[in-house]
């Protein structure tokens, strides 16, 4: 299992966090929040790192998902879990049939179309407050419950969202390494090239797009459960353009750089709150320093940077080794 | 029949001709060749055959049935395959990479099975594996399989496009100027995987520039001149036509000597 190697390392390390650091803040809340960012980014780098897309409006599937199963379960006395489904199946929906058309559209175009995409869900979120509370949101959401296990502490909440997280990982590495995979980053390398080949290229660019956006759906729905309260400010514009920093944070088209992305910028601004008035300012100033330095982005750029010291230090030690490497 | 039928083939830009009344015929087997000076629509007709270009008239019959308004990728899923004159590589993989990406259209493995690893799924890819290793060697590429593809020089990238056309196993290759850019060596073990992918069945139609290469390798030869069929014929047949060698030394020469 020498592919997935980089997988169990990573489940390990999310399973030991709360064995090694128990009833830690950082951990059950801050955790739960970088599990969501997560899914979010990896779903999103599918479409944007792997298959050369763009999407500025991300963060409306999640508010779809959330705002699904916020009304459905308040308003209708549904259960969360039927909720849920009909959350991903309106998604679904939604997302193949505006994919059509807004993906023929390349670069600025794209970008301009899935930011207005976004920006028209969060308006009528905003405003049909009969159904979504308006601004003020909606509360009393229900916990959620799995075959009776009630999901109702930090420590399991982080539990759920840890599994989730995993499993949107161990789809997307799956993904990339097929068939499919190869399709999506064909698209991006030469589309039409791709073409030639055989690849329906309009059909591979809406199939990523609806993944991912069934993906946002889907924790939308979970956040909505976790938190229960939600208002249009956690599905805005800004929060659309933090899922892409992600991404590109972190290093395009890599699943695991994606992750390392969301950790950090879910992190940053906790740990910079001890600079008080000056947080964003530094905040700002260690995001310009790492597309600068690390145009590669940061997981990727430390993987390549860690792996050519390795060998510039093995090739110190035994250079006719490291010379019949090469 | 005919692999390949074009008739009363027309392309025109904004009211400018590229291709007008062009008609041939390319059988099964062999090497076909286009050539023609610059500008006479030679890749205009390939990016026609391949569904790039949609013709604004005439008809292009591919084993019997109609090519004109397929999609690129239904048109490759008739078993036509091609190379480019400026190099359209997926810089983003490996050069196995790139090759398993000409398997596309033999395999069938979708975004969800790939998504949830179904047993097929990993069969398949040792299946894809072996077909595009099997390419790389062909075109002698084998040994850099696992180097990134942006790390190659210009000659090498130029085999891998047709080692990624040869993993789709199709009955047609097109190949789009092969030899532009690559020196005489280069240009000499072209000619040697030409012949070795004509001689395995496959029917080549190649445009080129490179007079040498395209009269020791072809069978048939079409010459091409401002949009229109010049004369066709074998290698032999060409290198005597007088009009082909009017429209290469030039219109005036033959004037003038007359």
């Amino acid at each position: 299992m020498k592919r997935l190697r980089g997988f169990f390392a990573f489940a390990v390390l999310v399973a030991l966090m709360p064995v090694l650091f128990p009833d830690n803040y950082f951990v059950t809340v801050v955790g739960v929040t970088i599990g969501f960012n997560i899914v979010l980014a990896v779903a999103l780098n599918l479409f944007i790192g792997y298959a050369g897309q763009i999407s500025l409006g991300h963060a409306a599937f999640f508010g779809m998902g959330a705002y699904a199963s916020a009304i459905l379960t308040t308003r209708y006395g549904w259960n969360p879990w039927p909720a849920m489904g009909a959350g991903l199946v309106a998604v679904y929906i939604i997302a193949t049939l505006i994919s059509r058309p807004i993906l023929k559209l390349k670069g600025h175009y794209l970008a301009m179309a899935t930011l207005g995409f976004g920006i028209i869900v969060n308006i009528i979120m905003v405003q049909t407050v009969d159904w979504t509370g308006g601004p003020d949101g909606m509360s009393g959401i229900p916990g959620l419950e799995i075959f009776g296990w009630a999901v109702d502490t930090d420590l399991r909440w982080y539990a759920v969202i840890s599994v989730v997280m995993l499993l949107t990982v161990l789809l997307s590495l799956n993904i990339i390494d097929s068939r499919a995979g190869r399709a999506l980053r064909a698209v991006h390398g030469s589309d039409i090239a791709a073409q030639t080949m055989g690849i329906d290229t309009a059909r591979t660019k809406s199939q990523i797009f609806v993944l991912s956006a069934c993906l946002a759906s889907f924790v939308g729905s979970l956040f909505a459960h976790q938190q229960n309260f939600i208002s249009p400010v956690s599905f805005d514009f800004f929060v659309s353009i933090e899922i892409v920093t992600m991404v590109v944070l972190g290093g395009m088209a890599s699943t695991f750089g994606a992750a390392f992305g969301a950790i950090v910028l879910t992190l940053l601004p906790q740990v910079l709150v001890v600079f008080e008035d000056y947080e964003v300012l530094i905040f700002g100033t260690i995001l310009m320093s790492i597309m600068i330095f690390l145009p590669q982005g940061l997981f990727v750029g430390l993987i390549n940077g860690g792996t050519s010291l390795l060998r510039r230090l093995r090739h110190r030690e035994t250079p006719a080794q490291a010379g019949a490497e090469n | 029949m005919a692999l390949l039928e074009v008739r009363e083939l027309e392309k025109s830009f904004g009211g400018v001709a590229a291709i007008a009344d062009l008609s041939f015929a390319v059988e099964e087997g062999g090497i076909y060749a286009v050539i023609g000076p610059n500008g006479a629509g030679k890749t205009t007709l390939f990016n026609m055959l391949s569904g790039v270009y949609v013709p604004t008239d005439g008809a292009i019959e591919f084993d019997g049935g109609s090519l004109v308004g397929l999609a690129p990728h239904r048109i490759a899923g008739q078993g036509i395959s091609r190379t480019f004159q400026n190099l359209q590589i997926f810089f983003n993989m490996t050069v196995l990479e790139n090759v398993m990406v000409g398997c596309h259209l033999r395999t069938r493995t979708g975004l969800y099975r790939a998504a949830l690893r179904l047993p097929g799924v990993v069969r398949e890819e040792h299946q894809v594996r072996d077909w595009a290793l099997e390419a790389l060697t062909l075109c002698g590429l084998e040994h850099i399989a696992d180097r990134p593809a942006d790390a190659l020089p210009y000659g090498e990238l130029k085999r891998v496009e047709i080692a990624r056309a040869l993993a789709a196993n199709p009955r047609l290759l097109l190949m789009d100027e092969p030899a532009a850019g690559l020196n005489d060596t280069e240009t000499v073990e072209l000619r040697e995987l030409i012949r070795r992918i004509g001689e395995s069945g496959i029917t080549v139609l190649l445009v080129e520039h490179n007079m040498g290469l395209v009269m020791e390798i072809s069978d048939t030869v079409l010459v091409l001149d401002y949009g229109s069929r010049l004369a066709e014929g074998t290698t032999t047949e060409i290198q005597n036509d007088p009009k082909v060698i009017a429209a290469y030394l030039g219109g005036e020469v033959q004037y003038a000597v007359q």
